[in-house]
């Protein structure tokens, strides 16, 4: 029965209550969910498409006023119903998948138990039965061992395995409606691509409307039969998934595919999303300043950072009562980086490549091997020595909301280096400079981290770590935790920082298109150990190791994102 | 221009009020008290109010209002004293318990341990045994007693605050140990200790009372609020509102100082400081 219209938004606008009058969220948006098929929602944060969704489902905070509209599902308007209506609704004819799996599932009911309610919340069964559906359900969404799944609790499964979990408890009552916020952004490529395949496999089968939400037009391109682009709260653009990569109408919408990393040429420069005073929105990619020349990469050039048969183990155990075995987060790992170039690190979650970040630092103590900085063994250093190294590389994290102390000023902050390192001399020039050097204003001095937004708090810490003017910048999955605009901002300033400060970057990320646009060579981490390594061009174009190509083939592409038939929109 | 931040809460204005009032009367409060806090008038014992005794008198006939207006020195310098021997000592304990070799934060830790199972009356009667009795060595006994609590609250705080990345990001720029407890841990710390620290200024003029009765501390016939009130509550049946007014006193004075500590913490912390 496709064609069917289910949900349908029809004008809706939300305003936020704050002290100084109403803010609004979400402006006068109408879309429809027809059954059957995959709507993708996409917008950077706070665009306003958790709010959408959060009204879809009747669950909007205390401090939302709806300005205007309704929102239809099986005759009722959802905005005004009844607590009790929308109760028998939630969960039975729409349900919700949300971002992490981890944290949305209750850590201390077993997992079968949180299905077996669910189910029983809504049907009349015994819990015997409520039981076997759990069962027949996990069997469904893919889990090898349902009933072991059905006995545990949230921790002791992965994160793709929860949300699994979840799916499971979301279609347990056969609904009408998915709503899956930002369902595979907390998981690696190839389980999202599993879960991904999975949503689409169920909505074929149970045939639920599906609103994807999502900041990844990966994942759009990928599940989704239409999209929603949605920016400011306001919605851009609807099509076809096909037509809307084919074919961007909105000025939005093509600033947004142009300024993802694959779809440029690797080292260039990104587009940058920029809006005018009169709110046009372009894209704008201004070129680079003359970029001095690189040094050729070969054997010969002696390399700044070399490491060497670096391991480290962890003592693990299954159980409390199980014996301890070594677990090696870091495996016999070799590295060279040329000066004033950049290595990728990519690998997923959990193959060590933190770690190997922080034994780099000597955060973490290695157990055995070599690294050697500009000549000298970093590991042979007194702890004084090592203090004192420090000054050379610095640490860029992957959470600006974390890595900033948040009672001190960005003054503080930035000179912290300088304060440890010099007493503080000239802390007030030196930082001045550093601001121009990021691209933020000198006005941001005095001011506190949370006063920014998430890419210029990533632009403190790096106008931190480049305070003392170190050689080695290592990057933790630096644009990991920003959209994709804002990505695309931080990216082309590394770039221009590597020029202009002559930098030597270890880039670590899970993202393979983000290390393909940075990285003259390229290393790929599994299980603590590197599976492959070489220049980028030969790593992704022709892939060596098993493992890289699985890596590669999880990406969601978008197919025809070639940068010039962009450009001849 | 920012205004001054009480005149924009008129709670945290009435609160400085109050505070301010304690503290003037504990400098000049035996000048204006209108009796002698220590005349006994044995033909008029438990009376209420009159106008004669604004508030009443005692079991010996004593003036209530005298002996709290003269009792408010003794209280306020015991419970400052005291809650800030606690705050620091138990601050220190708890940050090395968090953040330090493990040898050295399991032995800081157990000894704050040992400290919590040591009864504070034995801890009182030994300081009696070697000590003049006074201000100084009840404050530092209650202090002492208090270090436990403020070390617990201070080391599940730290255990926090190190996890996360701006401590690694100090360790990474090669900070000293001392940095990084004042610049990243002490400040972010700061609001569940504040907290903690009206909460004790409360107990630990309650704790007082108790420990006056051993002979450590204010000696009867000297008058202290919680000795007031400890005594007053033998006393409910003949005169109620003896337990009252003591009672009513402490409330408003610990009210305030919770008010002015939560506004002070408010303060502190940038997020929430209003602009």
């Amino acid at each position: 029965m496709p064609g069917r219209e289910i949900l349908k938004i029809d004008n809706l606008s939300v305003a936020f209550r704050t002290e100084a009058g109403l803010r609004p969220a979400v402006n006068g948006v109408s879309l429809s969910l027809v059954s059957g098929e995959i709507l993708g929602l996409v917008g950077e944060s706070g665009s306003g498409k958790t709010i959408l969704s959060l009204a879809a489902m009747g669950l909007l905070p205390q401090n939302a006023v709806v300005t205007s509209g309704r929102v239809e599902f099986a005759g009722a308007d959802l905005l005004t119903a009844r607590p009790d209506v929308l109760r028998k609704l939630r969960g039975k004819r729409i349900s919700m998948i949300f971002q992490d799996p981890m944290a949305s599932l209750d850590p201390v009911f077993r997992c079968g138990d949180q299905i077996v309610e669910a189910i029983l919340l809504h049907e009349r069964m015994t819990r015997r039965q409520a039981r076997e559906r759990a069962l027949e359900l996990l069997q469904k969404v893919g889990i090898a061992d349902p009933a072991r799944c059905l006995r545990s609790y949230p921790h002791e499964l992965s994160g793709g395995q929860c949300q699994r979990v979840m799916i499971a408890m979301a279609v347990a009552c056969k609904p009408d409606v998915i709503i899956a916020d930002e369902p595979t952004t907390a998981l690696d490529v190839t389980v999202q691509k599993q879960v991904l395949n999975l949503l689409r496999g169920l909505n074929r089968e149970i045939g639920a409307a599906i609103l994807l939400i999502t900041h990844d037009l990966g994942v759009i391109y990928e599940v989704a039969d239409r999209v929603a682009v949605i920016y400011h709260g306001d919605l851009m653009e609807e099509a076809a998934t096909a037509d809307l990569f084919a074919a961007p109408c909105s000025d939005y919408t093509k600033a947004l595919i142009a300024s993802m990393p694959s779809a440029s040429a690797p080292q260039s420069r990104l587009p940058v999303i920029t809006r005018d005073g009169s709110g046009m929105i372009s894209s704008a990619a201004e070129d680079r300043p003359a970029a001095k020349p690189k040094p050729a990469i070969n054997g010969a050039s002696e390399p700044l950072l070399h490491i060497r048969d670096l391991t480290k183990s962890y003592w693990v155990r299954e159980n409390a009562l199980a014996t301890p075995r070594a677990f090696r987060a870091v495996d016999n790992v070799s590295l060279a980086i040329p000066p004033r170039s950049t290595l990728g690190l990519v690998g997923e979650s959990g193959c060590g490549k933190s770690t190997l970040s922080r034994l780099v630092m000597r955060l973490i103590e290695p157990d055995d091997g070599a690294i050697e900085f500009d000549g000298r063994n970093l590991i042979s250093l007194g702890r004084e020595e090592m203090r004192a190294a420090r000054r050379d590389m610095a640490l860029v994290f992957q959470n600006p909301y974390g890595s900033l102390n948040p009672r001190q000023t960005v003054t503080d902050l930035v000179a912290a280096p300088i304060d440890i390192h010099q007493g503080g001399r000239d802390r007030e020039a030196a930082v001045a400079k550093l601001m121009d050097a990021v691209g933020l204003p000198r006005n941001a001095m005095k001011r506190y981290p949370h006063e920014f937004s998430g890419g210029q708090r990533q632009r403190i810490v790096i106008a931190r770590a480049l305070a003392l003017k170190p050689r080695l910048l290592i990057c933790d999955e630096a644009v990991s935790a920003l959209d994709v605009s804002v990505q695309a901002q931080v990216l082309n300033l590394l770039q221009d920082l590597q020029d202009e400060f002559d930098l030597t970057y270890l880039f670590i990320s899970h993202d393979m298109s983000v290390v393909r646009h940075v990285s003259d060579m390229i290393a790929v981490m599994q299980k603590g150990r590197i599976v492959e390594a070489g220049p980028a061009g030969e790593v992704f174009d022709n892939p060596k190791a098993e493992y890289t190509r699985t890596l590669l083939s999880a990406v969601p592409k978008i197919g025809n994102a070639d940068p010039i038939a962009l450009e001849a929109h | 221009m920012k205004t001054f931040l009480p005149f924009r809460h008129p709670l945290v204005l009435v609160s400085l009020l109050v505070v301010t009032t304690v503290l003037g009367i504990a400098l000049v409060g035996p000048v204006i008290a209108p009796h002698d806090p220590l005349a006994i008038n044995q033909n008029a014992v438990n009376q209420a109010s009159s106008t004669q005794y604004l508030l009443g008198t005692d079991e010996f006939g004593r003036d209530i209002l005298s002996r709290l207006l003269v009792g408010i020195r003794p209280t306020i310098m015991v419970a400052v004293i005291s809650t800030l021997i606690a705050a620091v000592g138990g601050t220190a304990f708890g940050i090395i318990g968090a953040y330090s070799r493990p040898v050295m934060a399991f032995f800081v830790m157990r000894a704050v341990d040992i400290m919590l199972s040591f009864p504070a009356i034995l801890l009182a009667l030994l300081a009696v045994g070697f000590w003049r009795s006074g201000i100084a060595s009840l404050s530092v006994v209650i202090g002492i007693i208090f270090i436990p609590q403020f070390a617990r609250v201070a080391q599940s705080a730290t255990l926090q605050v190190i996890r996360q990345e701006f401590v690694e990001a100090e360790h990474a720029m090669g900070a000293r140990y001392l940095r990084v407890v004042f610049k990243a841990i002490l400040p972010n710390i700061l609001s569940p200790l504040v907290v903690q620290g009206t909460l004790t200024i409360a107990a630990a003029i309650l704790l007082e009372s108790g420990l006056s009765f051993l002979g450590l501390g204010i000696v009867p016939p000297e008058p202290s609020w919680g000795q007031m009130i400890g005594t007053a509550r033998g006393y409910l049946n003949q005169n109620p509102m003896y337990v009252v007014w003591p009672s009513v006193c402490l409330a408003f004075t610990v009210l305030a100082i919770n008010i002015l500590g939560d506004a002070l913490r408010d303060h502190l912390d940038p997020r929430l400081r209003e602009n």
